[in-house]
């Protein structure tokens, strides 16, 4: 099932769900039809937006509201803020494009900072799906859930076969001795990669799929630092405020330590370029991360990454 | 590159070219070619014929400004930039590179590209602080800015008019690309702008409506340039979307192309007057 499918299905079941963009159209071209006057287009105009999004709310509506994550964070926050977090209505919000997915726009579309902004909000619940599989899998339940949300919309296909999502829970795809890799989002799939050549030098290999930033899986962190050796945390996300802050505050909260190595966009933003590119540059491959976390080279190779059809 | 030409023969060859150069961009990853093709005709003539900014002067304060705030036209600005020698042509072939820093939208690492854009509705207000500088100092220059018409729906593009309005830059010119289209829609079947000139004339500016692909209606309009003292200029250039492309001009589906190697090929024929390419590259198609 596509993120699509499942939203209009959703609000063709229940009347309360208004569907409602900033001229961003990809994931809803076949919406406005469908849901006729439920299907709001305000236009270019993301502040305002939102604070309709609030208004229909108030008359007890769940808008799901769609724009590039770039300006549904950034140019609307304040009236995220005030206008969904402070009432702690439940619009929730739908971030095209986030992290890399961004590919060739340059720093003015890079969401980068998104999972900082928007978990910094009372009330606010942050999650960032593997796939599209695992997108479609949590979105029910966080729709169905009385506060706001932010996904972060990531709709390319993995192989990986998903467990069950459950809100705060993260998905612990494999445990490891020697490492635990922490990850949420498009990078799921290079972890996969990362893990494969790691296990293939002799490791203990452990993969956590973060999946819900906020509420966030304290418990999983927990074991993670104190039963592997070294805890990777991957993220394409500015390093300050994303999942190494996470593992920070968490670890602190509980009096723990570990040894954390961090792969983040540290005071940067990407190169921008088409993704498989940007990857590269930035050193994001599954091979790059796990020759990374080795300290040297290998003969393994790196699988062909999927250039995403343009879309905003 | 001021100059006193008033037979515009040869600004036309140069925009044929820009075209040439905004058609070869548009694969291997793509680009916005709709709001670069109805831009062009409009950033050549500012460059050729209107602004004091060249590769020789674009670090003296005295030059004029120009702001390209919709930044989806970007490569039409690059391919004016690589005609007047601002930008050297070959390197438009690292569009998209990791290499260079051609990308989709504009940013500063290429030299006369005044500040980067992408985000809706900025510029305006960056230009504004730009022109209120100027009027400080008691200097010449001018300043443009270039802003989308789907853009208009951005209320920060109006605070800059209620702003400039309050200010009397009449050093400023705003001037909308009026190509009649959002990325999806038309803008009068999503948010209506129309009557646009009277909304400008109500915030205070001084506002002329002209064919933004004609060099003498443009040579007229921004030769009247200030219009009226004390009053934000205002010229709303009435544009196509895909303007020099048949097969893609006023289509709704086609403002990001990404066509392959053999579109691109027809594609330039097309523009010079041979035969509509049939397209068979992927749409983006609002249902």
């Amino acid at each position: 099932m596509t993120y699509e499918e499942l939203l209009t299905e959703t609000a063709l079941a229940n009347e309360r769900y208004v569907v409602m963009t900033a001229e961003n159209r990809a994931l809803v071209r076949n919406i406005p039809g469908k849901l006729g006057n439920r299907f709001i287009d305000t236009g270019i105009t993301e502040q305002t937006m939102i604070g309709a999004a609030a208004g229909l709310a108030l008359r007890g509506r769940i808008p799901v509201v769609h724009a590039l994550a770039s300006f549904l964070t950034m140019r609307a926050f304040e009236f995220v803020r005030t206008d969904a977090g402070i009432p702690n209505l439940p619009i929730k919000l739908s971030s095209f494009i986030p992290g890399f997915l961004s590919d060739g726009n340059g720093p003015t579309h890079q969401a980068v900072e998104d999972i900082a902004l928007m978990r910094g909000i009372p009330n606010m619940t942050v999650f960032a799906p593997a796939d599209e599989q695992d997108l479609v899998n949590m979105l029910p339940q966080i729709w169905a859930h009385p506060n706001p949300s932010y996904v972060r919309i990531n709709t390319r296909k993995t192989d990986y076969n998903h467990s069950p999502f459950e809100l705060g829970k993260a998905e612990i795809v494999a445990k490891g001795t020697d490492i635990t890799i922490l990850t949420y989002g498009l990078l799921f799939e290079q972890a996969l990669i990362a893990v494969e050549i790691l296990k293939n030098e002799g490791l203990s290999v452990g993969l956590i799929n973060m999946r819900s930033l906020k509420p966030v899986d304290e418990n999983a962190i927990v074991v993670a630092s104190q039963t592997s050796k070294l805890v990777v945390t991957l993220e394409d996300h500015f390093q300050t405020g994303g999942l190494y802050t996470i593992v920070a505050e968490t670890l602190l909260k509980h009096q723990l330590t570990a040894k954390v190595l961090p792969f983040a966009l540290n005071e940067k933003w990407f190169k921008p370029s088409l993704l498989p590119n940007v990857l590269e540059y930035e050193g994001f491959t599954g091979k790059q991360i796990a020759e990374k976390i080795l300290g040297y080279n290998t003969q393994s190779v790196q699988p062909e990454i999927l250039t995403p059809q343009f879309s905003e | 590159m001021q100059s006193v030409k008033t037979n515009f023969s040869e600004l036309e060859a140069v925009a044929l070219k820009v075209r040439e150069h905004i058609i070869r961009m548009s694969t291997d990853g793509g680009c916005f070619v709709g709001a670069s093709l109805s831009a062009t005709d409009l950033i050549v003539y500012l460059y050729a014929q209107f602004l004091n900014v060249n590769a020789n002067n674009l670090d003296d304060p005295n030059r004029d400004y120009l702001f390209l705030s919709k930044g989806h036209d970007v490569p039409a600005l690059y391919g004016t930039f690589a005609e007047l020698g601002l930008l050297a042509p070959e390197r438009l072939k690292n569009h998209l590179s990791t290499t260079d820093h051609i990308y989709w939208h504009p940013n500063t690492r290429i030299p006369g590209i005044e500040f980067h854009s992408g985000s809706l509705g900025h510029l305006p207000s960056v230009a504004i602080g730009v022109a209120m500088d100027i009027k400080i100092k008691g200097g010449k220059n001018k300043v443009i800015c270039i802003i989308g018409d789907g853009e208009l729906n951005e209320g920060t593009c109006w605070e800059a008019v209620l702003v400039a309005n309050a200010y009397k830059l009449d050093n400023l010119i705003f001037v909308i690309d009026r190509n009649q289209f959002q990325a999806n829609m038309a803008t009068e079947d999503l948010i209506p702008l129309e009557p646009l000139h009277d909304k400008f004339t109500a915030f205070g500016a001084s506002v002329k409506r002209i064919n933004g692909h004609s060099f003498d209606a443009l040579h007229e309009a921004f030769s009247a340039f200030p219009f009226e003292t004390g009053k934000l200029n205002v010229v709303i250039a009435d544009t196509v979307r895909g303007k020099g492309l048949p097969s893609i001009e006023r289509r709704a589906d086609r403002w990001f192309c990404n066509f392959n190697a053999s579109e691109v090929e027809d594609l330039l024929k097309e523009l010079h007057g041979e035969r509509i390419t049939q397209l068979t590259s992927e749409t983006l198609v609002v249902r």
